[in-house]
């Protein structure tokens, strides 16, 4: 299952449209940090709102995901979390640390326009 | 009674079937959509500590119906593998041998109502989670 990516201006929305297997999340870390690189992006935006489970596997390659579009300068945003998903991640212990999150795709873009202007 | 479902794990594609599965027979059990979440990211940190640590082996889901009318759903996920050295260990929250989050096993045990674990090295692990209908 692979993780349809797309480029709207500056930012990168890659929206996961079904569960995922391991080997399809280390697939979508990869494509999407070729991808920044690639159109020199200023942004991404990971869109989860399909997933069904958020487990420690995955919730640490969306870490990966996020450090590594960092190095780069760029920021990463999580949208879409599920209630329930994000329930069971606390009870968990899975907090996505310093990943900024956002409601859905256009709270996401709105945070990565608001970013983009306090820089410059 | 709803019968027992077995599902066999030999691959990451095998985890994601496990906790589908393991989602839809929650939800049949009688589990809110919140509660199917969780037993499905447990069964989902089992399995995957299977592949990881054993290969293969096996998740089986046995729905509940006790005489005094509570229901559940119990889930035992066991495999032949290495096992594990030092249990106390692997259930602390932070410990990790596979450079994860070490968040797999004592997680798991916060998700449920009932955890139990049984492993030694060289003779394999099975672990046994059981949630209870509120």
């Amino acid at each position: 299952m692979q993780v349809p990516i797309l480029k709207q201006g500056g930012v990168l929305i890659a929206t996961i449209q079904a569960a995922l297997s391991d080997a399809d999340l280390l697939e979508l870390r990869t494509a999407l940090v070729q991808q920044v690189v690639r159109y020199r992006s200023s942004g991404v935006i990971v869109d989860v709102t399909a997933m069904d489970v958020m487990d420690s596997f995955a919730s640490r390659t969306l870490l990966e995901i996020s450090h590594m579009i960092r190095l780069r300068g760029a920021p990463t945003v999580i949208v879409g979390i599920q209630p329930e998903v994000a329930f069971a991640m606390v009870q968990l212990g899975l907090t996505l640390e310093d990943i900024p999150t956002a409601l859905d795709l256009e709270e996401g873009l709105a945070y990565l326009k608001q970013k983009a202007r306090s820089i410059n | 009674m709803a019968a027992d479902t077995q599902i066999l794990i030999a691959s990451d594609k095998d985890v994601v079937t496990a906790r589908q599965q393991g989602r839809a027979v929650a939800l049949q059990t009688g589990f809110s959509v919140s509660e199917a979440t969780l037993i499905a990211t447990a069964i989902s940190e089992l399995a995957r500590n299977i592949v990881s640590y054993a290969n293969q082996g096996r998740v089986t889901l046995k729905p509940l119906h006790g005489p005094n009318g509570a229901s559940g759903l119990t889930i035992v996920a066991s495999d032949s593998g290495p096992g594990i050295a030092d249990v106390t260990l692997a259930l602390r929250d932070g410990y990790s041998s596979s450079g994860g989050l070490g968040l797999g096993l004592p997680g798991v045990r916060r998700l449920m109502d009932e955890f139990d674990i049984v492993s030694s090295a060289g003779s394999g692990t099975t672990v046994t989670i059981t949630k209870w209908l509120p």
